[in-house]
Formats: C-alpha cells, structure tokens, sequence
C-alpha cells in the first residue's frame, strides 16, 4: 500500500519557521512507522532528521508526535493508520533541534532532580540485600521506563506549567521511594512536596494513555501524593 | 576543538559504564557515546546475567566454567573462562547493591533461572544460573550503571561520533570524534583509549541488533593496523521474531517454552536429547535452520513456532512480559493462546579486537599496545569461543569491564602525554568534504542492502566454500561502489545522512574480514558450520584465526588457543 505523510521540517540553524514536507512511500501493513521513516530518508530526503537505534521499544530514542498523540516510531504499526495520512511531529513542549530531534536535557535534568540511584547509609553485605517477593513487586511497572518521554510530552499539565517536573521524573523518583532497598524515603517524599512536584497532577491520565511499556504512570503519581499526606504529617501546605 | 583528558572511553553501554566507575574520580575520565545516553544496545539484553550463585538449587563456577567452555566449542581460553565464572558471584552483589531490580526468591534473595548451555553435573541438566529482572535485564543494569556514573560525576560526551583512532609510533595518542548536533569535528587527547563500540550485527540483513550496532571501534582499530581475533564466529539467535529479527529471550524457553515444527513436534529432542531446548545456541539455530530446509518449517515456509501456550499468563506477564508485548504488538499474537513464529536473527559477534583478559589490546606479537583498551562486544577476549552462552554477555560487559578499568588506571602512572600528530583532524575532515561535495552517486541505504543481502544469503547458519566465495566477490565489488556514495544533507545539525555514510564503510570492512575469516576455517565448529567441511577437526584449527588489514588486503593467520583444565571432547547437548 501506499502512504502518505506529512513530517515536521525545522532546522533553526537556516529556517525561521517550522514547516510540514509531504512523502509518499510504499509500505506493508505489517511494518513500523519507524520503516516508512527510514525509506523516506534513505530512499528520497537524506536531509530528514531524527534518533532511532533499537526499533523495538526499548532503547527510547523515537518518541514523537504521531497523528497528534505522542508514541515510539517503532512500536507503531503501517495498518493502524490505514487510509489515513500520517503527521509526525516532535514531542511538544520540547525544544527542536531539527525536525524530529529534541533537546533531551531538561528532561534528564528533571529526572536527576529527583536522585535516580539507590541511596543506602548501611554497608552492604557479602551477599545481596535481601528483598521480599512482594517487595520486588512493588517497583515492578515502574521498572519499565526506558526515558522515552513520551508520557511527559502528552502532559497537558506541561502546557501551563513548564516548571512542573512531569510525569517521567515522578515515575523515576516512585522507583526509589518504594524500593524497600533505599533508605533515603522521608528525604525523597519531602523533596517531591513542592508546588511543582507532585502536586500539579490532576488527573488527565494522558501519560497513561501513551506510555509505550504501559505503566500505570497516574496511579503512581497518585501513590505518592497519598504516601506524602500519609507519612509526613506535619509538612506545611 | 581540542579535548584533553587522561582517559576516554567509547561507548556508554555496560562494558563502557563499568570501567568509567572504576577510573573516574582516580584520573580525569570522559566518555564519548555514538548515542543519547541510555539508548546503548546492552539495554536490549533480556533474559538475565549468569551467576553460580546457588540460590535455587546447587551450583559451583567450576560448573559455569565448563559450560563456557563447551559452549565455545573448546576454542575458548580457558584461563579467561575461569576469570569470568569465578569473578561472576562479585559481579552480581555488586549490581544489586548499586540497586538492580532483580526478580527475588520466596526467601528474598536473587532469582535465577535456566539458560540455554548452563548445566549442572557439566552437562547432566540444565541449571538455575541466570539472575534475571523480568525480560529486561540489560535495561534495569544500564540506567542504573548510568545513573550511578552520572552520581559520581563522569563526564559524558553524548551523540559524538568516534571517526577515528589516531596513533603515533604505534600507541595511542587520541581519537577524532565528530559532534552530531553541531556537525564540528573534535580532537580528543589523551593517554588512554578504551573501545567499548559493542557489536556489528548490522552487517546481516535480519537481526537484533540496533542500528547503532555498526562496529565503529573494530573497524577503526583495524583500519589503525590492529588485528581482529575469530571474526568468523558469528551468533545467530535462535529465537528472532519472524520477519523482523527482534529478540525473544532464551529465557522463554529457560521458563519451559518449547520449539515445534509444522507437525507440532518438539523436535530439539532430536538434535539435543539431554537439555533439548536449552542446548546452546548455535546448536538450536542450526536445528531450525534444518528443519526449514527439509520442509518441515511452518506451512512449508521459513520458521517454526514458540509455544509459550503452557506456561500461564501469571508466568509471562511476571517473567516475560517485554517479549509478550513485542509479539503482541509487531504480530497481534497473545503468547498465553497463540504460538509465536520465529527464525533465527543474528545475534552478538564472538569475534573483535584482539585483547587479553586485563583488556589491553595486543598486536600480532602478542604485545600490549600502549594506552590502547577494549572491553565488550567489540573485544575479542577469546572469552566466548566459537559461540557465546545467553547470560555470559552482560557478564563479560561487567567483569572485563572493570577489569579494563583496572588496567588503565596501573597503566596511567607510565603512560605519558605524546604530542599528536600535525593535524590530526586533516584525514577525516577530507573524508566528510569529499562526501559533501559528491554532487551525484550512489545511495549509501542501497549498498548496505545489498551487503545485507550478501551476508545473509552466504555467511550465515551454513557456509560452503562456494557460498563464502560468493559473498566476498560481492562484498569487494559494494566496496568499490561504496567509494561513489553521495549524500543528500549537506547541514551540519544532526546530519545522520552523512554518519551512515561514514559507517558503510566500517560495515564493509568488517564483513570483508568475516568472510576471509571464515574462508580460512575448514572445519565446523560453535556457530561456524561448513557443509563443506561439516566436522570439528581440533588437529589442525583448535587455534583463533586472526586478521590483520595490509596493502594487499585482509591477512589471515592463527594463534593458539588456551586450554588448562578442560580437554577438547565431542560436543553433545
């Protein structure tokens, strides 16, 4: 079949304005949007722009706007756009470095804010720390993240509040809250009781809806604020 | 610009990762990766690190040692064999103690499971080694490596591209990296090199391998003069997803899942009537691959089916729940009820530089070249043999990774600062302006499809003489084209037109020596099988092939291999 697509053309170095370029490639049903892309650049516009490596949803690097909803190039399918032109986009919110790449940092950034390492006063033992099954359990979706950034570019928060740290950072400061193994958790709950920490999640579940390792990210958002009320009662807010 | 730093190390995966954590903080250390950080290809390993650690049932490194062994088909050296499966235990501590998310036990302590190889008794059954996180081990291990190296300050040169490795008076003086968002190229000075580049799997057409996967530190290292050990030992997976290649775990079948053929037979019962699914893998891909050929593949066609039906959906969504989603997404297959089909998909390269176990790279005397490194997929460390055990990479990556690490900072108290050479930056400038002002040529994608194509049809489960002949004509002639290519991105943000311009060329020298490699093999032996020669023969090739570039071409030659404990027997599963 043939499809049609309309990618998101800006190269701030040479163009004042962001533009949309128009392909037409074959494709199979059975393949990637991340396939069309690559026919596209290595078949007909060298000049097209963006990062892939693993295609398979794992490394992280093709998060973009696909038909208006953010996801990975990799993990989207030619036949759930069937007779549909296909508009890709870069993730919003986040400065373009060309076309279809972005400035990751602040991303990063935000998710180093929060400490994303195991922090344990303790000496280790000769052997592993010990952690019960239903421990493990507990961090077990929040393991999933591969830094995508798909979920906190679908954040509407992230529209009105660009200081909001954003899903991901929260998913990412989850995994060591709950990790039995850290022993850094009052520190870590304060420092996400802030006005742009936790708090300014209310519920649009968007981050929900993309995220491409499906992780329940708004329940754990949730989590935290009730862990927050719950363990440090006598916080100011 | 000119960077100068005591130590640069190439490649963010975990080989990279672990010997930065050891050298930073002692010696001012940076790290250039091709990719974003986090995106390196050790996180799409899956199925676990392997380990005797003993937690589900008994297990001892003498054991794992073996396994490695016979694995290899008795070319591995069997001194850094016992390294690996002794250091494997420390190893493991050490990551969950930095905080990976491992699977636990009911008593709270590192799960492990079966793995194709892993046996107790070396070689009665098959043995709980793997210690797992679900079926994204390789990704837990890699942000927590990074994020632990960004805790302790390490310095990080993400998206640059190493182009080349620039030597004076045969030691390393420094690398030309070229920056992707600006387009500049760099010249980073320095006492110490580790390469830490990973695999080349995108020489063949189908594999799991990412596209990042292109061999830039082997190539570049052998285009520097420095000789590439068992290059014709290439693993492919038994298990890819049909079509794609995608990986699906060995720790599916380690989880029970069985491989049948159109008559619905488990027929590794066959081919390794011991462990049966969990034999090695060449032994399994060559089985599938047989079983294509005689025409028992699925409906006559090119793969056969993972049944997973038996295992219950708790058991995949707590154990296997990635390579659930991947076939559910890519095929809209529900593993709990629907068989998966899949054909083998190239895997992990055994061969590469030729270092010895402290990671220093030698040259064909067996000499340590000066402040040259190499650690991972991209070393040959003649650790893995002629075909490597599932688990035993993640290992490697962390053991010879610190190992590396080791070595660099003994090294750095006699290693001075040389000058570079005058204009170390000239070569590789020529070679980007030449492409740039190429008006018309060849498309660098139909090159490396054809080259793909090549590989495939002739380098890959089977080889003849005829076959290998067949692909290293056309892997010569692509060369030749390769020098006409043109791009299109004359830009200097992001211009990753011009990069896999650049990496065609590695990819075809590195087939080139793949191809004479394994011309010069005349036996078969792990991965490696000629029809042509369809036996082990250990009286003339129990040795390593090694190759060198010249004037003339690829240069092949052997070494012995190291054997101290374990003789060479008949390989059965």
């Amino acid at each position: 079949m043939e499809m049609k697509f309309k990618i998101f053309r800006f190269d701030p170095e040479v163009d004042e304005e962001p533009r949309y370029q128009e392909y037409r490639v074959a494709a199979d049903p059975a393949e990637r949007i991340l396939d069309c892309l690559n026919r596209i650049k290595w078949e007909q516009d060298g000049t097209l722009s963006y990062r892939m490596s693993c295609a398979h949803g794992v490394c992280g690097s093709d998060g973009m706007r696909i038909n208006g909803t953010c996801a990975l190039a990799c993990q989207k399918l030619v036949r759930e756009y069937a007779d549909a032109e296909v508009t890709l986009e870069p993730l919003p919110f986040f400065r373009v470095l060309k076309d279809l790449t972005v400035d990751m940092n602040a991303f990063l950034e935000g998710i180093l804010y929060f400490r994303p390492w195991l922090i344990t006063l303790s000496d280790p033992p000769e052997q592993e720390r010990l952690q019960s099954q239903e421990e493990a359990k507990r961090v077990e979706e929040v393991i999933r993240c591969i830094l995508c950034a798909c979920c906190t570019g679908a954040c509407p928060v992230m529209s009105e509040n660009p200081n909001y740290v954003g899903p991901a950072a929260l998913v990412w400061a989850f995994r060591h809250v709950f990790d039995s193994r850290d022993e850094k958790r009052i520190e870590r709950l304060n420092q996400l009781d802030f006005p742009d920490g936790v708090w300014p999640c209310v519920n649009h579940f968007e981050c929900t809806r993309v995220c491409p390792k499906k992780i329940p990210v708004t329940k754990c958002i949730n989590t935290l604020k009730r862990e927050i009320e719950k363990t440090l009662p006598g916080r100011s807010q | 610009m000119i960077f100068k730093h005591d130590v640069i190390i190439v490649g963010a995966g975990l080989a990279g990762l672990r010997a930065a954590m050891e050298v930073a903080g002692a010696a001012d250390t940076a790290l250039l990766s091709k990719v974003y950080p986090t995106r390196s290809h050790s996180g799409a390993a899956q199925g676990g690190i392997a380990a005797a650690l003993g937690n589900e049932e008994e297990d001892f490194w003498e054991w794992h040692m073996y396994d490695t062994i016979k694995g290899g088909d008795y070319v591995a050296d069997q001194d850094v064999a016992e390294i690996l499966a002794k250091d494997a235990p420390r190893a493991v501590y050490e990551l969950e103690h930095m905080g990976v998310p491992f699977n636990r036990t009911p008593e709270g302590k590192i799960a492990q499971r079966a793995f194709g190889g892993h046996t107790r008794g070396f070689g009665k059954a098959p043995v709980k080694r793997a210690c797992y996180a679900a079926d994204r081990s390789g990704r837990v291990i890699l942000d927590t490596l990074y994020f632990e190296g960004v805790r302790k300050g390490l310095k990080i040169y993400p998206e640059f591209h190493m182009l080349d490795l620039v030597m004076k008076d045969n030691r390393v003086v420094g690398l030309v990296a070229y920056e992707l968002a600006t387009g500049e190229v760099h010249f980073f000075h320095c006492r110490a090199v580790l390469l830490a580049t990973g695999g080349y799997g995108k020489v063949f057409k189908t594999t799991s391998n990412a596209f990042a996967s292109t061999g830039d530190g082997v190539f570049l290292a052998y285009r520097a003069g420095i000789p590439l050990e068992d290059m014709e030992f290439v693993q492919f997976h038994p298990t890819g997803i049909y079509g794609l290649g995608v990986l699906i775990s060995e720790a599916a079948r380690g989880e029970g899942g069985i491989l049948r053929n159109h008559q619905g037979e488990r027929f590794m019962e066959r081919y390794a009537p011991t462990i049966k699914d969990l034999a090695a893998r060449d032994v399994v891909s060559r089985a599938i691959a047989t079983e294509i050929l005689e025409g028992r593949g699925i409906n006559g066609r090119d793969y056969v089916h993972l049944d997973l039906t038996h295992l219950g959906e708790k058991k995949l969504a707590e154990k296997l729940s990635d390579i659930t989603s991947f076939v559910k997404i890519y095929l809209g297959i529900d593993a709990a009820t629907e068989l998966i089909p899949v054909a083998p998909t190239c895997h992990y390269m055994m061969g590469g530089i030729q270092a010895g176990s402290h990671g220093r790279v030698l040259d064909t005397e067996q000499n340590p070249i000066p402040g040259l490194y190499a650690a991972g997929e991209c070393s040959c460390l003649s650790l893995h043999g002629a075909n490597r055990l599932g688990c035993n990479s993640l290992l490697d990556l962390v053991v010879f990774g610190r190992r590396a690490g080791t070595s660099i900072l003994q090294d750095l108290k006699h290693l001075s600062w040389d000058d570079p050479p005058a204009h170390p930056m000239k070569e590789v400038q020529d070679r980007i302006r030449s492409l740039k002002e190429r008006k018309s040529g060849e498309k660098h994608g139909r090159i490396r499809s054809a080259m793909q194509e090549t590989m495939t049809r002739n380098c890959s489960i089977f080889r003849t003489e005829q076959s290998l002949s067949q692909a290293l004509a056309e892997v010569r002639a692509l060369k030749q084209q390769a020098g006409r290519v043109a791009i299109d991105n004359l830009g200097t943000r992001f211009n990753t037109d011009l990069l896999e311009a650049l990496e065609l060329e590695y990819l075809l020298g590195l087939a080139e020596t793949i191809v004479v490699s394994a011309l010069g093999r005349k036996e078969s032996r792990g991965a490696h099988f000629r029809d042509d020669y369809p036996e082990r023969n250990d009286d003339d090739y129990l040795k390593h092939t090694l190759v060198q570039r010249t004037d003339d071409g690829p240069q092949v030659s052997t070494k012995p291999v190291t054997i101290t404990i374990y003789p060479p027997k008949p390989r059965t599963y």
